[in-house]
């Protein structure tokens, strides 16, 4: 497993207010990675720096095998280094059919012109297919994506990022509001992806986190409160103090 | 390629047939047919076919991507300027070398430039050539200024605004400055194009002088038509397929097509562009058929009613825009030309000429609040119901 | 200062001599040139009407001038007044009246020339009438047209002065006179000198009436003149502008026009020739220049004069300027102090263009607080905003209708106006803006469709002329520092209105319970909502308090610029720009945007003042780059809450 993202001494202020803190992360490839902490503890913000939404005050971001820097880059050109990301809220565009969602995100040039004549190719439509499949949606390929459940909208985020083909997928509590069964099928459509890539997850819920069973990061007032195995994190005194104490 | 788009988008289709059917219809209602259409309304028709032009460009901009400009009128405006330029350098060479003819001594290429410059800059009290009519002796270069001037200003205009991520109101306010901007900067007599008065004696077509308007007019009238064609044709490309899909998917949510990789601000610039491009053709062939253009056209409430014709037509759907335009702009010439009878309430009589605006701003706010789909919308309804 | 003027009094020798005479017997000793006076002769008999000190000369002098003097049979002089044949005589020493008959009698009717000298002359006996108004009057006049011969008794009339402000005045008259005329240069140079401090238009006027110069050619440049500059055709003076002082004078003769050319040549064509140029090739200024030149040789034409004449002309002489004074000491002392006054006027300009920037400031700011708080607490532009700006100004223009005091009008108008626009925004929100939230350029057309509507309802019911809204008389007038900086009652009115909004704002903002709630609902509307604070009811009443500040801004507007139906329509762009580059949702970022705004207008329009139109279209090109550079306006909201 080598080192695919190295977050170093980052921190940000918003209006005096430290959201995050000295904040130090890496993360290998592949793996699967759990954040946790509790509220305001700098959880969106640590994604918003990693993907260029927030620039931070002071730190390094190194990326990849050539060691680059992410920061001074757009989120488009991160999204395109092999970032991905799905937000707390599932935001697909309903407007559109699963179909074009997913041909949307596929790894293809995003120029406007390269867009602009993009012609349709069978390895492509293969590869919606495929997608479809995993994330079980095979059978709304033509339904606009407005139409779909809370959960099947979930999973169409995860798989538009599938269809990027990052090398680091970042996903923000993608159980919130799914069924138990739901739950289960995210695990192991996470669990799988994390095989060959990178895989952040942040979460407040345990029982998932559990059963994604993997090493966990706990975040608390911007900076790293302890990090390993979730049995590990939750005998750690100061975690339950600020953490599993409170909930 | 275009053979299968074509077949892949029926509605394209239907509108193409139907815009061949009115064009027939007008035909051989006018002078060149059994003549009961007035010359003025076949201009009436051909300018309401460039605003439903630059109304499609809107829609696609507003409609498609979500910007909402409020700055397309000025391009529309600077198109026709850049045409007018030439329209009026070229007819008043003309008359001043009509008048030299009569002279003994043959005039000197300066004289003749001088006497062109009395005549076209007289009402601002200068003779002087300004640079920016440079090229006004060249068809061919103020043609290409009317699609380059727009197309530039658009291009820098739009690369400084979605560059710092102005969004939403912002950009309409920003829009919007942009043209007050420049209807304040025509607006100067010294701005070199006539100040207020602007340009005129547009619709005298230098070369085609022994030509009867009823030709003219019905020349513009296909050349608007076949614009309107062709610029429909390359939205609805444009719109469809996967291009159409990112578009949309800005519109909706811009900051999540970022994280898919797309650079947003290339794209709304690509939109912003072309569409300032568009809407620039459809003013060259407006103005020409209208006779005059000043800068009271280019005032920002001009790019507001452009909106509100296509919030009235129906955003997101190009024939949504063109039904808007058209419908809008031959009902607002019905009532404020006196067409609409007066209604006498007894104590009061309205006179549409005075309470038309009043109606159309309250209805506007109807289609907003009831109908946010608008006519366009209406049409889907109909059209799907029976399914 | 004062006592250079008395020691210059003395000098002038004068003094008021007390003899003991009668009028008449003076008059009869210059009974002839009283009876027909000559414009240049006349002055003697002044002269010693003048001096005689005789109280009854400035009565005399004026009945002279108005025609109103007889001369009897005898030669004796009276004023009378005509009535049918008979005279009314006033004898013109005791007063005494009489009647005669009007034959014997000739009337005395000296020349419009005359009487002016006389005018003049009676000038010094006006200075010192008992009566204030007469007095204030003969110093008007004399700074209307100042004269070398004014300056003794305006000195000799400063010590008597009783009323003070006439005192001040007439030294300073008399300042401006000696620096003009006084005999002797030192007291010239004392008294421009003095005017170094005065900014007053009068004074300027004096220092450039000493420097003013006229233009001279000469083969060489004199040596004893004063000379203000040497101008080098081609760099102080056109080469053009040159020649055509040496034509005016006879020493040139003037180039050769085109159109001269032009007719000498349709004039001389001989078988469709010109020379040997057929006409068809006259087409060309070379060969025109070529056929003329044959016509010049044949004598048919005057001699070609080129540029290249004018420029081996022009190089002969030498051009230059000449000050009419010939005192170089006097005139380099009124330079000095004109250069010091003109300093002093910069500073007093860059202080009254600071007081216009100010109110013009306040001007927006009045107009664009309601729309910072509207669009700031809900996130909605009310394209409407600028109608309702327009709505209170007609309610001021309703109430003055039927109130016919304007304090009284004015006083009723604040508060209803605000009522009216205050009712206009609740409607506006409850029945359209409420149903359009989380889609905020939808709101922008629809209020945009209100506007269209409201601005043609207010052009029916009012017409399309403009209405006045009269302010009260004790707006009226300005507030004069000095002939530079001043400023009008009714722009300090509505800075102090503006402070007050200003104030009033912060207030409601900060410290009350519904300023509380309206900025949490800014913050976080889903937290404010969850704490009991409902939206609704703060959004109304938001909306309602912003279009309300509008129409009181609208009658402030309304005061010094007129009641149209379109007025809001100018003031709406200005707002969002306003309210764009200070930066949303914050009182202090309107108000540094409307200061910018305000200044920055005023600065472009002082760099090009001869046109508005640039200074706006430049101003508004600034403000589209500056929102490059700040997005987010001068006062920033940073963080999580201004992200989305």
């Amino acid at each position: 497993m080598t080192t695919l993202l190295e977050v170093d001494g980052v921190s940000v202020s918003f209006d005096g207010f430290r959201a995050i803190n000295n904040l130090s992360i890496q993360i290998g490839e592949p793996e699967l990675r759990a954040v946790i902490g509790p509220n305001g503890a700098g959880k969106t913000t640590f994604m918003d720096i990693i993907t260029g939404k927030t620039k931070p005050d002071e730190g390094r971001i190194t990326w990849g095998d050539r060691n680059i820097s992410l920061l001074g880059m757009s989120e488009s050109e991160i999204a395109m280094e092999g970032i991905g990301r799905k937000f707390q809220k599932p935001t697909v565009f309903e407007d559109q059919t699963v179909r074009e969602n997913l041909a949307m995100a596929l790894r293809n040039p995003r120029g406007p012109f390269a867009v602009l004549f993009y012609k349709k190719t069978r390895e492509g439509a293969a590869r919606i297919e495929e997608i479809a499949d995993e994330i079980g949606l095979s059978d709304s390929l033509t339904r606009k994506s407005g139409e779909l459940s809370h959960g099947q909208k979930q999973w169409l985020e995860i798989g538009m990022l599938l269809a990027q083909d990052p090398r680091l997928l970042l996903v923000d509590e993608p159980a919130a509001g799914m069924t138990t069964a739901e739950r289960e099928l995210t695990t192991d459509l996470l669990k799988r992806a994390a095989e060959t890539r990178a895989v952040v997850v942040v979460e407040h819920d345990m029982e998932f986190v559990r059963r994604l069973d993997c090493k966990v990061t706990v975040l608390h007032e911007g900076s790293v409160l302890a990090e390993g195995s979730l049995d590990h994190v939750t005998a750690d005194q100061t975690v339950i103090d600020v953490y599993l104490g409170r909930s | 390629m275009t053979n299968s788009f074509l077949m892949r988008n029926p509605s394209t289709l239907w509108f193409l047939l139907g815009l061949s059917l009115f064009t027939i219809v007008v035909t051989a209602l006018s002078d060149a047919g059994v003549g009961v259409m007035s010359t003025s309304f076949v201009k009436t028709l051909g300018k309401t076919l460039c605003l439903c032009l630059i109304a499609v460009a809107m829609d696609v901009v507003w409609g498609y991507c979500g910007i909402l400009s409020l700055g397309h009128f000025a391009f529309f405006g600077i198109g026709g300027y850049a045409v007018g330029m030439w329209l009026m350098y070229a007819r008043t060479e003309g008359i001043v070398l009509d008048s030299f003819a009569s002279q003994t001594i043959p005039p000197t290429p300066q004289e003749v430039t001088d006497a062109i410059g009395n005549q076209i800059f007289g009402v601002v009290g200068s003779s002087e050539f300004p640079a920016i009519w440079a090229f006004s002796d060249s068809l061919i270069l103020q043609l290409l200024l009317v699609v380059l001037v727009p197309g530039l200003l658009a291009l820098l205009f739009g690369w400084l605004a979605f560059r710092s991520r102005v969004t939403g109101v912002y950009l309409s306010i920003l829009t919007q400055a942009m043209t007050l901007a420049l209807a304040l900067y025509l607006f100067q007599n010294d701005s070199g194009l006539r100040g207020n008065n602007g340009l005129s004696g547009l619709q005298n077509i230098p070369g085609f002088e022994d030509t009867p308007q009823s030709t003219i007019s019905l020349a513009f009238f296909y050349a608007s038509a076949l614009a309107v064609a062709l610029g429909y044709v390359l939205f609805a490309w444009i719109t469809s397929g996967k291009m159409g899909s990112v578009i949309k998917a800005i519109r909706d949510n811009e900051s999540r097509v970022r994280f898919l990789g797309y650079h947003v601000e290339s794209y709304k610039l690509f939109v912003f562009t072309i569409t300032a491009v568009v809407a620039a053709i459809a003013g060259a062939l407006y103005y020409p058929q209208a006779g005059i253009i000043n800068p009271a056209e280019i005032a920002p409430i001009a790019s507001i009613y452009l909106a509100v014709w296509v919030a009235i037509g129906g955003r997101g759907r190009l024939y949504g825009a063109v039904i808007g335009a058209a419908f809008v702009s031959l009902l607002s010439s019905w009532f404020t030309g006196g067409g609409a009878p007066a209604i006498p309430l007894g104590f009061y009589t309205v006179q549409w000429t005075d309470w038309w605006l009043v109606l159309l701003g309250l209805s506007f706010v109807a289609v907003t609040l009831y109908a946010p789909k608008g006519i366009g919308g209406l049409f889907d309804y109909l059209v799907r119901k029976p399914s | 200062m004062t006592r250079v003027l008395i020691m210059l009094a003395m000098l002038l020798g004068f003094s008021p001599a007390a003899q003991a005479q009668d009028l008449q017997n003076l008059l009869q000793t210059h009974a002839e040139e009283v009876a027909s006076p000559g414009r240049r002769t006349v002055g003697v008999v002044l002269d010693d009407l003048a001096a005689s000190g005789i109280p009854q000369v400035a009565t005399f002098l004026e009945q002279w001038q108005e025609k109103s003097v007889w001369q009897g049979p005898e030669g004796l002089f009276f004023i009378a007044a005509e009535e049918g044949d008979t005279l009314n005589l006033t004898d013109i020493d005791s007063g005494v009246q009489s009647t005669a008959p009007a034959a014997g009698f000739t009337q005395l009717k000296p020349n419009g020339g005359v009487r002016r000298v006389i005018g003049t002359a009676l000038v010094q006996f006006q200075l010192m009438d008992p009566d204030l108004t007469r007095r204030t009057t003969a110093v008007a006049s004399i700074a209307r047209r100042p004269e070398a011969s004014q300056l003794a008794p305006l000195l000799a009339s400063i010590d008597g002065e009783s009323d003070a402000a006439l005192k001040a005045r007439k030294i300073q008259l008399a300042n401006f006179l000696s620096a003009s005329f006084a005999d002797d240069p030192t007291d010239r140079i004392a008294a421009i000198t003095s005017l170094s401090t005065d900014v007053s238009v009068e004074a300027r006027a004096v220092l450039n009436q000493i420097l003013t110069t006229s233009t001279g050619i000469a083969t060489q440049l004199p040596s004893d003149a004063n000379i203000a500059q040497v101008l080098t055709p081609g760099a102080e003076i056109s080469l053009d502008a040159a020649y055509a002082l040496l034509v005016e004078d006879d020493l040139a003769a003037p180039i050769t026009t085109a159109e001269e050319i032009k007719s000498a040549l349709a004039a001389n064509i001989v078988d469709g020739r010109v020379g040997d140029v057929p006409v068809v090739q006259l087409n060309t200024t070379d060969n025109r220049a070529y056929a003329y030149a044959q016509l010049a040789e044949a004598g048919t034409a005057p001699a070609l004069v080129t540029t290249a004449d004018r420029d081996a002309a022009l190089a002969d002489y030498v051009f230059f300027e000449i000050y009419d004074e010939d005192d170089a000491t006097i005139t380099t002392a009124a330079k000095t102090a004109l250069a010091s006054v003109e300093t002093r006027v910069a500073v007093g300009q860059t202080a009254d263009l600071t007081l216009d920037a100010l109110s013009l400031a306040s001007i927006y700011f009045l107009a664009a607080i309601g729309l910072a708080i509207t669009f700031g607490v809900m996130g909605v532009i009310n394209m409407a905003h600028g109608e309702f700006i327009m709505m209170g100004a007609y309610t001021g223009y309703v109430v003055q209708l039927f109130v016919p005091s304007y304090t009284a009008s004015i006083i009723i108008a604040l508060p209803l106006a605000f009522a009216v626009t205050f009712g206009a925004g609740v409607a506006m929100e409850r029945l359209v803006i409420r149903h359009l939230y989380h889609r905020p350029l939808e709101t922008l057309l629809a209020t945009f469709g209100i506007s269209i509507a409201l601005q043609q309802l207010a052009k029916n019911i009012f017409g399309t002329q403009a209405r006045p809204l009269t302010s009260p008389a004790w707006l009226d007038g300005a507030l004069v520092f000095n002939d530079v900086v001043q400023i009008s009652y009714i722009r300090i009115a509505i800075f102090v209105l503006a402070v007050i909004f200003l104030f009033l704002i912060l207030f409601v903002l900060k410290r009350t319970r519904l300023g509380l709630e309206v900025r949490a609902v800014t913050q976080n509307p889903g937290m404010a909502a969850s704490m009991g604070i409902n939206p609704d009811r703060i959004n109304m009443l938001t909306f309602g308090l912003g279009s309300g500040i509008a129409g009181i801004a609208g009658v402030a507007i309304g005061l010094y610029a007129k009641v149209t139906s379109e007025m809001g329509a100018d003031y709406i762009v200005q707002s969002f720009m306003t309210v764009v580059v200070g930066g949303v949702g914050n009182v202090w970022g309107t108000l540094a945007g409307a200061s910018l705004i305000g200044f920055l207008q005023k600065g472009i329009e002082w760099l090009n003042p001869s046109n508005t139109l640039a200074a706006q279209t430049y101003m508004i090109l600034f403000i589209i780059l500056f929102i490059q550079f700040r997005p987010k306006g001068i006062v920033a909201l940073k963080g999580r809450a201004a992200a989305d």
